[in-house]
């Protein structure tokens, strides 16, 4: 057993590319998505009109959609339309385009469980545009809404590794080379998953990091 | 796509179906069970429990699911790709289910178990008739959440070799050089049936809601 860590930790080269690759892929996922995210919330937020129909159609289409599935159709199934990715790309793009669906409904719903006094005593004040919403609207909003973006993230991190079926070298994958080249599938593995468990356990306490300066602020 | 292959894709639902429920209903009284577990206090078993639950949540199904397939025959334990599927997905559903439990155990008025132990009832009773069927509905949202979750990270199996409706869709694909017809399929099935769970969640969220 021993013999097989030591085989994995000659191998880690391969292993920390693969753990790089997945960090980049969730940060750029994860800004990508957050961003789309707020967008997509501006209109799941309002109850009439094209807009927050068509934000609701993509939103509940794309909760109902197996992750699997939908990054298969934008690798697989987009070049027969003529728009062609390689692995790489197109599970950044299937990543971030799933979920900011789930972002997008996250940010609605912390917007919604705001208290309008503050925004009113805003206006009152002669808070408008820019200011208003840096200084009254996003504070709250990212405090309140943080644990739960937090989740979703940790969501993105473990859907990214199943990107490996579409070759994409991130953690899992080079687990799995790891262990054909040299059958150590114990070793490997338990490898991947206690990285996987330290991403985590990071943006878990960055989380509450963020509901630590929250509480001062009160 | 041909009626051949429309029909290799539906006889794949099989598994998918077959897989999902049984990680479901394995899954939901296992949960239960940790979380009793940890809401007493049991110790040892409090943390070993805390730490396996946290390190499962953490790790994503596809990593679960090969190190299960490939290491446990080198323990000795002979298993198959179905196997190695459903304890996988049954390992990851439990944990989820752990949390979600233990949420609602947390949640629970104390002052019912003041009232139950000033007539007497005994802590099995006060369990059974008290605390579960109360949990039971406000962890149901959450719950139901989670068996829509289960249903879509089944497609991720397929890397150990279970043929389910997304692993149907891919050979479909690769034999008829159309991969978007066969995909497009494969959603209209997962759709209606993710959307009822969806449908489902939110009414009983709304039920929730109105209070008692």
């Amino acid at each position: 057993m021993i013999h097989d860590f030591s085989i994995v930790w000659a191998e880690r080269s391969l292993l920390i590319s693969g753990l790089m690759t997945t960090v980049l892929l969730s940060l750029l996922a994860a800004t990508g998505s957050l961003m789309l995210g707020a967008l997509l919330s501006t209109a799941l937020v309002r109850k009439v009109g094209v807009a927050s129909l068509a934000a609701r159609t993509f939103a509940d289409a794309m909760r109902c959609t197996p992750f699997l599935l939908f990054a298969y159709l934008i690798y697989f199934g987009l070049p027969s339309l003529g728009v062609r990715f390689d692995g790489w790309w197109a599970g950044a793009v299937a990543l971030t385009a799933h979920h900011a669906a789930y972002m997008g409904e996250v940010l609605r719903a912390a917007w919604v469980a705001q208290p309008p006094a503050p925004l009113e005593a805003a206006h009152a004040f002669g808070f408008t545009g820019f200011r208003l919403l840096r200084r009254i609207i996003l504070p709250p909003l990212i405090f309140s809404s943080a644990p739960v973006v937090g989740n979703q993230v940790i969501q993105i991190v473990k859907d990214s590794a199943f990107l490996t079926v579409i070759a994409l070298p991130e953690l899992t994958h080079a687990a799995s080379s790891i262990q054909s080249r040299h059958y150590v599938p114990f070793a490997a593995f338990i490898a991947a998953v206690l990285l996987y468990w330290a991403i985590c356990l990071t943006i878990e306490m960055g989380v509450a990091v963020v509901g630590r300066m929250a509480e001062s602020r009160r | 796509m041909s009626p051949a292959d429309t029909l290799t894709i539906l006889s794949a639902t099989t598994t998918t179906l077959l897989l999902s429920v049984t990680g479901i209903l394995l899954g939901l009284p296992i949960g239960l069970g940790l979380a009793l577990i940890r809401w007493a206090r049991v110790p040892l078993a409090n943390q070993l429990i805390t730490a396996c639950v946290s390190l499962l949540r953490a790790t994503p199904l596809v990593t679960l699911v090969l190190l299960l397939f490939f290491a446990l025959p080198n323990a000795g334990i002979a298993v198959g790709p179905i196997a190695a599927a459903v304890i996988a997905l049954t390992l990851n559903t439990s944990a989820f289910n752990c949390e979600i439990w233990r949420a609602a155990l947390i949640d629970f008025p104390k002052d019912q178990l003041e009232a139950a132990q000033s007539v007497g009832m005994r802590r099995a009773t006060y369990l059974r008739r008290i605390v579960l069927p109360q949990i039971a509905r406000s962890s149901l949202p959450a719950l139901i959440s989670e068996m829509s979750q289960v249903i879509k990270v089944t497609p991720v199996l397929a890397v150990v070799g279970v043929v389910e409706i997304t692993r149907a869709a891919v050979r479909v694909g690769a034999e008829t050089y159309e991969p978007l017809p066969p995909f497009l399929f494969a959603l209209a099935i997962y759709l209606p049936i993710i959307y009822a769970l969806l449908r489902l969640q939110r009414r009983f969220e709304l039920n929730a809601e109105v209070p008692a």
